[in-house]
Formats: C-alpha cells, structure tokens, sequence
C-alpha cells in the first residue's frame, strides 16, 4: 500500500510483473494481522507517546550541523485529551560553515510556527475546531523557515525532517535526506519519506544500481533543500501511526553508515527508547562516524 | 518603497518582483526630466549576519553588475548603474515592457501555441549562442527558466537575472546544491558547461508547451511525459527537437546553441508554423453515438441515485413515485407512491427497501411486492438518505434532527440535535454515526446518540461522508474537500475547490474525488492533499463520482454522464441526456444507470 502511494506519487511505474494476476502474495505476518484487527475495534481511551533522542558529532567532523527537537505532551480538544508530538531533524550544509546555523533556523521557525497555532489547545483549554488542516500548518511552517533561512544563512541550506504526532496521525513534512521511518517489532522496516537526493533520483531512474549508488561520489548532492531555490515544495503527507512499532527520523549520519536489519534489531532488542537512540548512535560511531548523527525514537503505547 | 527616490536620481514607482534577497522595482530616472524613462531596480538587501557571508553576497552582485556591463545583445537587458547605500545594493537596468513567460503560461488558459513558443525557443536560442560564444570564457546561463525570460511589448524574449553565474556553493561536506527542476543531472555535481543551458532551455519549452512545471515534478522525468502526451496539439516534429535537448546524456543533447535553433528552423519549416495563422485545436476524445441499452421515463425528473438488488433497479422521482424496473430490460416492475419527492437513494435491507420522502416520511415497502411495512414520521421533509447499521436505520430530517429508528419497531431509538436541517447521509464506521448539516456543523455521534466530537465548516455540509480506516472525507459549500480524523475530528487537510459543493467524494486506492459547482471534477491525492487532476464539465457538478474497474463515472448539470480514466482524468466517453445529471450514477455487472431531470432513467454499457 506503502509502496504503491509513493510509486505513484513520484510518477514510478509499477513493475510489470507485479500485475495483481501473477502476485504471489505473502502470508501477513501475526502481527500485522493484529494491527489490522486493532484497527476495526477503535479505542478512544488516551494513549501514551513516549520518544527520546540522540545526537553525536560522528569521529570525523569537527561541527555538528544537525539540528534536533523532540517535544511530547498532551493536548486538548473537542473530543478530549490527546498525544501530541513533535520530531525535528534538520541536517545543515553549505558554505562558510553555516550548516548549524540553517539546521538551527530551520527548527526554530518550524517548531515556532507549529507550537504556536497548537498554544491554545496545549497551554489553555480550547475546544474549538482548529480552522487550519495539519498540513497548511506544516506548510507554512516550512515555508516561514525558508524564509528565515534565506534571510539569515543565503547560500546555506538544509535538511528537514519534521513529524507532528496529533492521536494516532502522523503529518510529515519533508525536504532532502533525512529520513522517516516505522520500524516494526516483527523485523520490518519501512522509509516512508524519499531523499531529494540526486543519487536516489538516479536509482530510481535506472542509471545507477542501488550498489552503485552506495559507492556514488556525489553521494551528498540533493536537489531540493530548505533555504534553497524560490519555489520549495516540500512532501507533506499524513499517515497512520504503527502500532506496534516505531516512529524513528534520523540523518544520514545514521542510515548512511548502518544498515537497515542492524538498526531494527538495536530498536527492537533495546529495553528503552533510550537505549535504542544510544545503541543507535554507538553503531554509527563503531561504524566510522562518518558524519554528524541525529535519531528520533516515538512510540505511541495503549 | 514607491515615492522614494534614490541617490537623487530613480525614483521608485512600484515593486514589479520579490526576490529571497530584495525586490525588483520600476523607478523613473530623474535624469531625464523631460521624457519618462524607465528603469528597473534590481534590489539586494544583505542582512547576513555574519561578515564573510555578507562580503559573499556583496561580490557575487558586483560579479553580476560587471558581466552586464561587457554584454551587448537586444536579449539582454543593458547595465545602466550600479550603487551601494547601507547593507543594500542596488542594480539599475534597461526596464523590459512586458511580461515574464511564467506568467504567461500561468495566465493563459490551456495551451500555449506552438508557433508563439517555438518563436521564443529560436530567440533564446540566439541568444544562448552569443553568451557561449562570448570570449575569453563562456558564459554559462546556467538558469534558464520562463521566470527568467521577458517577452517585451514586441512579443521579443529579453533574458533576466543574471545573478546565478554562481549557483554553485560547495558545503564542507561536499554538499551541493543546484537549481531544481530546469538542471540537467550534470549541473547537480557541479558542472556547467553550454549543454547545461541546452536542457534547460529544453526543459522551459517543454514546461510552456505543457503548463506542467519542472520544480514540481521529480528532476529528469521530462522523459516520461513527452509533449504530445500532455499537449496532443504539438507536432511530432517539436517534440523530437524538444526531447533531444532534454537528453539526459549530454553528448546526445545538440552540441551548440546554433545546432538547436537550426532544428527549431527546421521544424517550423516543416509545419508550416512560419505562415500559419494561429490556430487552437482542441482534442475530442470521442464522438457521441453511446446508445443507452435502455431508457425508462418516469412522470417528473430523476434527481436521486439508484439502488440494485436481485435484478432489480430501484428509484425514487420527483413524481413521488419510487419505481422497481428489471435492470436488464428497465421493465417496469411495480412503483410504490409517496406523497412527496424522493431525491434520495434507497437502502437495502433484508428483503426491504427503506428511503425517505419529501412528504417527510421514512418509507419501508417489500422489495418484491411494493407493499408498504411501515413508514415513519420526521417533522421535515427528508433530503438525507438512510443508513442501515447495527439493527437502526440512521436518517437526517430538514427537522434538524438525526433520526435512529429501530428497525424491528419501526420508532425512534433516538434522535440527536443538529444545529439546523440535515441533508447529508449518516456515514456508519467505527461505531460512530458521521454527519454534517446545513449551518456548517459536522457531528459524530456513537450509538447511544451522543455526541463525540464536532467540527465547524464556515457553511453548509449537505455533502455525505465517506472514509477509510484512517480518515473521512465531505464537501462544504464553503468550497472545501475536508479530511478529518475520524477519531477526533481534527482537520488532517483542506483541498481548496473552486466553488462551492455538495458533491459526495468517493474514494479508491490513495485518490479522493469529487465535484464542485465550478463544472470540475476533481481527483486529489489521499495522503497529500495534492491535486492529481481535474476535468472540466460544462456545468456544475452536484452528484458523487463512482468508480468502476479503472473508469469513474460522473454526471453533470450540462446533461452528460461522464466517464473518465479514474488515474488521468482522461474522457473515455459521455453520453448526453436531455436534462441536468444531479444524482449519482450506479455501476453493476458492466451497466450503468443513471437518473436525469428529463425524466429519464438510462442503463448504459460500462
């Protein structure tokens, strides 16, 4: 389903051999049965969002120019309290050394933005309808942190990963590569952002193999980014939050330099989120640290 | 800004372009004080706070100012001052009377001719040419794009905004950024050469000829939308010229400027397009001759939707009839009279047929015979279609009120209290009853008839409910498709219609789709709230679009049953009543069957 949204939303064909006649159709897993029959009995009682994070400035860079903000709370609204969550990673880059000050910005505006349209309902109790949908609000907060950017860092630019958690939706806003994923207890592990990278532009068009793409030297270039161009147009979606599983956002200091099945097992076989990040960043930094390292953990239990 | 005058000399009249780093204005040059002459302001404003990055931006200004000022071509605006005063630099240029082409293509409805664009594309070709020719080094544009190119009041292309011949920042970990959209893969690591201008000269001919723009489509996907697939009106010939410049191997791509426009002549040679008058051609997709397998007149119009059940076709009129025809041949079967309008679409439920009337009744009648069970009384007239779930069948009255009537007594469970008139069908899921009435209110209510949660629409909601596990969707006559969480009400999205409607969306796959009053039919992306495509009818749309294997069929105020490519929104066929189409179509076993205000009930091959 996952898949097929993304195929079409970027205009991907879908292979030919995966017609519905000849589709082998894998047997569902226990636990996405169970996800699926939790579903249909819908509970309205309040769930717990729990979340934790970690940062490392890698073994080889000097700076950190990732940027990160994770904020969990409870909200009010017209139909009770509420999870509300909201999971920033931004990776700076460009010149004269002002990654940070793009990452940085970047979080500033965005969270800025966004916790003020939410202050009445997290800070007082305002039970009226919201007269903005989650995505304008996503949308302009990137749009105020592009702004802000050019204004104080032009010719700086940056990633930006956000997730606002409201109940059991999730909203993401997404520009360059940074990633999003839901990581399931069962082993899986879904991206469900897609880097505005030049290198993923390439595998998805062919002239490049994904091996190829590891190995690629410009690995780096993205074609979209925060603080760049005149007509940004970031990917905001909403999807369901996994239960079981995870929400993890991370930069490319992470998914870079660990491989996906490693990171599902530090998440899973981990006691606490806050071990899972620990472990996270470890094997990153065992793996060289090449670069700097961001991860996000959510959870949203009950 | 306007009414400033700078350095005693250009006094500014209006802001003509926003920018990241400062505006563009038009000032008149008080140096002549006899003749109005124009000049535009190209205006930097440098608020870095840091130094380096500011003396950054400060070169990079002057670096434009001094390549102007060597350039002498009538497509290229000329330099005439360049001042600093405080942290803002400005630029003084030969002002362009006109319009840039983004604009142009923005303002125009539907396509662009090709002559008109292929005149421009041979222009910039020279031009191009000149800058690459330019001596000791090239000059690489390095971005071109139709906000970048002026067409002056003698319809000539002028280039602007040299500023870019600098684009390229390399970050301290190798990290580059390019212009999106418009750039050839090469330009991404950093290489400009005069091919890189080639494709992107390729890519704002392709966006012109197909108002499609570049920054908001994957980069280098220009390959899999060709012009004649979105513009059929292009010739063969340009799409070849257009498709070799936008090759993703430069060595493929013509190897000069010069070569480009010699093609371009060729084409243009080739279609006649030099002495051609203008001409718009618009594709028809088919020509009528759809004939209805069957047609069954009722006494007054069909505003309200079918229901099928066992070979049998069941529909209310506005002459108070509710008619039972055989859905293969549309004979008549029996019809069981009301004694008001019935706009709505009956329910099914064990052997009986349950629907409301305008004589404010909710009617039960057998299936097979047409003998009525029992009815109900509302204190208003019934627009709202029942809802059968959980032993009640859940109604909306113009008495304002949600009715749940028991299904074995025949009386009211319950009744809930909406803030006005409900027209929309309950929509049943997760145990909650979903519905929307006419002052803007939006209510779920669980089965005890409480109230769990409410939203406001600034008007009416007479659309119904539809949703998926994770989300419901309605219209407003605010003209706006909403997406709810069905958990709490909270607004995960709004998709802007251009008119107001009452329209029932109708969801399949990750596609949300609807009308409006704007004649459109609208297919908007589930997850991002992203139109995907739209189809103009010729008047409103009030009914729900339905889908069927990969068509969806929808009617229209102008007569016609529309059905169109469900992914493309490309027109299959459309069958013309003689009457405005308001309900909405059903689709079973390959037919189709639709009721129109002339009367009519028509069953048509899918």
């Amino acid at each position: 389903m996952l898949k097929k949204f993304f195929d079409w939303l970027f205009g991907r064909k879908p292979s030919p051999e995966k017609t519905q006649d000849v589709t082998q159709t894998a047997p569902l897993t226990e636990e996405q049965i169970q996800a699926i029959v939790n579903n249909q009995n819908p509970h309205f009682d309040l769930q717990q969002l729990i979340a934790s994070c970690g940062q490392s400035v890698g073994k080889q860079r000097e700076l950190n120019e990732d940027s990160l903000l994770a904020l969990t709370a409870t909200m009010a609204g017209n139909s009770g309290n509420l999870p509300f969550g909201l999971y920033i990673v931004a990776d700076g880059m460009g010149g004269h050394q002002f990654g940070e000050v793009a990452s940085n910005a970047a979080i500033r505006a965005v969270a800025g933005h966004i916790l003020k349209k939410f202050h009445p309902y997290l800070f007082q109790v305002k039970t009226d309808t919201m007269d903005e949908s989650f995505q304008e609000i996503m949308l302009e907060a990137v749009r105020d942190a592009q702004r802000i950017i050019q204004r104080e860092a032009p010719g700086s630019g940056t990633t930006l990963t956000a997730a606002l958690v409201i109940g059991q939706q999730v909203t993401v806003a997404h520009v360059g590569d940074s990633r999003a994923y839901f990581v399931f207890p069962d082993g899986r592990i879904d991206p469900i952002t897609r880097d505005h990278s030049l290198v993923k532009r390439l595998e998805e068009l062919g002239h490049i193999t994904p091996e190829e793409a590891v190995n690629y030297p410009h690995r780096n270039v993205l074609y979209r980014a925060l603080g760049q161009g005149e007509l940004l147009d970031p990917d905001i979606f909403t999807i369901a939050f996994p239960q079981p599983g995870y929400l993890m956002i991370c930069s490319d200091g992470l998914w870079g330099v660990v491989a996906e099945q490693d990171i599902v097992r530090s998440v899973v076989d981990a006691p606490s989120l806050q071990r899972a990040c620990q472990n996270l960043v470890s094997a990153a930094n065992a793996a060289g640290g090449p670069d700097n390292i961001s991860v996000i953990l959510a959870q949203l239990i009950g | 800004m306007a009414g400033v005058t700078l350095v005693n000399r250009y006094s500014i009249q209006d802001v003509i372009g926003v920018g990241g780093m400062g505006s563009v204005y038009r000032a008149r040059d008080m140096h002549f004080p006899n003749v109005t002459k124009l000049v535009a302001v190209k205006e930097m404003i440098n608020s870095a706070p840091d130094p380096l990055v500011r003396q950054t931006i400060v070169q990079n200004f002057e670096r434009e100012a001094n390549l102007l000022a060597t350039l002498n071509h009538p497509s290229i605006p000329r330099i005439n001052d360049y001042f600093s005063l405080d942290s803002r630099s400005y630029l003084v240029l030969d002002f362009v009377h006109g319009k840039d082409m983004e604009a142009i293509i923005s303002d125009t409805n539907g396509f662009l001719p090709e002559e008109q664009v292929l005149g421009w594309a041979v222009e910039l070709c020279d031009v191009l040419e000149y800058l690459h020719r330019h001596k000791p080094d090239p000059i690489i544009f390095r971005d071109m794009k139709p906000s970048n190119v002026m067409i002056n009041s003698n319809g000539d292309i002028v280039l602007v905004d040299f500023g870019i011949a600098k684009t390229f920042q390399t970050g301290i970990k190798g990290t580059m950024i390019g212009t999106e959209g418009y750039s050839p893969p090469e330009q991404y690591r950093g290489e400009a050469t005069p091919s890189a201008d080639i494709y992107a000269l390729g890519a704002t001919i392709h966006h012109a000829l197909t108002r499609r723009d570049p920054r908001l489509e994957p980069p280098f996907s220009f390959a899999e939308r060709p012009l004649r697939r979105i513009n059929t009106a292009v010739s063969t010939e340009l799409e070849a010229v257009v498709a070799r410049a936008l090759e993703y191997n430069p060595e493929s791509r013509f190897p000069t400027a010069a070569d480009m426009k010699q093609a371009l002549l060729g084409v243009a040679k080739k279609t006649g397009a030099l002495g051609r008058m203008k001409t718009q051609t618009t594709p028809i997709t088919q020509a009528g001759g759809i004939k209805p397998l069957w047609a069954f007149k009722c006494e007054d119009e069909v505003r309200g939707t079918p229901t099928i059940h066992q070979g049998a076709l069941y529909i209310g009129s506005y002459d108070n009839n509710l008619y039972a025809l055989n859905a293969a041949d549309g004979k008549f079967q029996w019809k069981y009279p009301a004694d008001g309008g019935i706009v709505s679409r009956p329910a099914l439920y064990d052997g009986n047929i349950y629907f409301g009337s305008e004589d404010k009744r909710l009617h039960v009648v057998s299936a097979r015979s047409g003998k009525v069970v029992w009815t109900y009384y509302t204190e208003g007239p019934i627009r709202s279609s029942p809802r059968i779930a959980e032993g009640h069948a859940f109604i909306g009255s113009d008495d304002g009120y949600l009715h749940a009537v028991n299904l074995n007594s025949g009386r009211a469970s319950w009744r809930f209290e909406a803030a006005d008139a409900v027209r929309s069908t309950p929509f049943v899921m997760n145990d909650l009853v979903y519905i929307g009435c006419e002052t803007g209110d939006y209510y779920a209510v669980d089965y005890r008839g409480e109230l769990k949660w409410r939203f406001h629409a600034k008007r009416a909601i007479t659309s119904s409910t539809v949703g998926s596990a994770n989300t419901i969707y309605f219209t407003s006559v605010d003209a706006t498709l909403y997406a709810l969480d069905p958990k709490n009400g909270w607004p995960l999205w709004r998709f802007r219609l251009g008119k107001p409607s009452i329209s029932t969306p109708c969801i399949i796959d990750d596609f949300v789709f609807v009308g409006a009053a704007d004649g459109f039919i609208y297919a908007v992306d589930a997850r991002n709230s992203k139109e995907v495509w739209r189809y103009r009818t010729e008047h409103q749309v009030n009914g729900s679009p339905v889908i069927y294997k990969d068509s969806l069929y929808c009617g229209s105020v102008d007569g016609n049953l529309y059905c169109l490519e469900y992914r493309t929104g490309r027109l299959r066929w459309k069958f013309a009543t003689q009457g405005a189409i308001t309900g909405s179509p059903l689709v079973y076993d390959d037919i189709v069957y639709v009721g129109s205000t002339d009367h009519q009930v028509y069953a048509l091959l899918a």
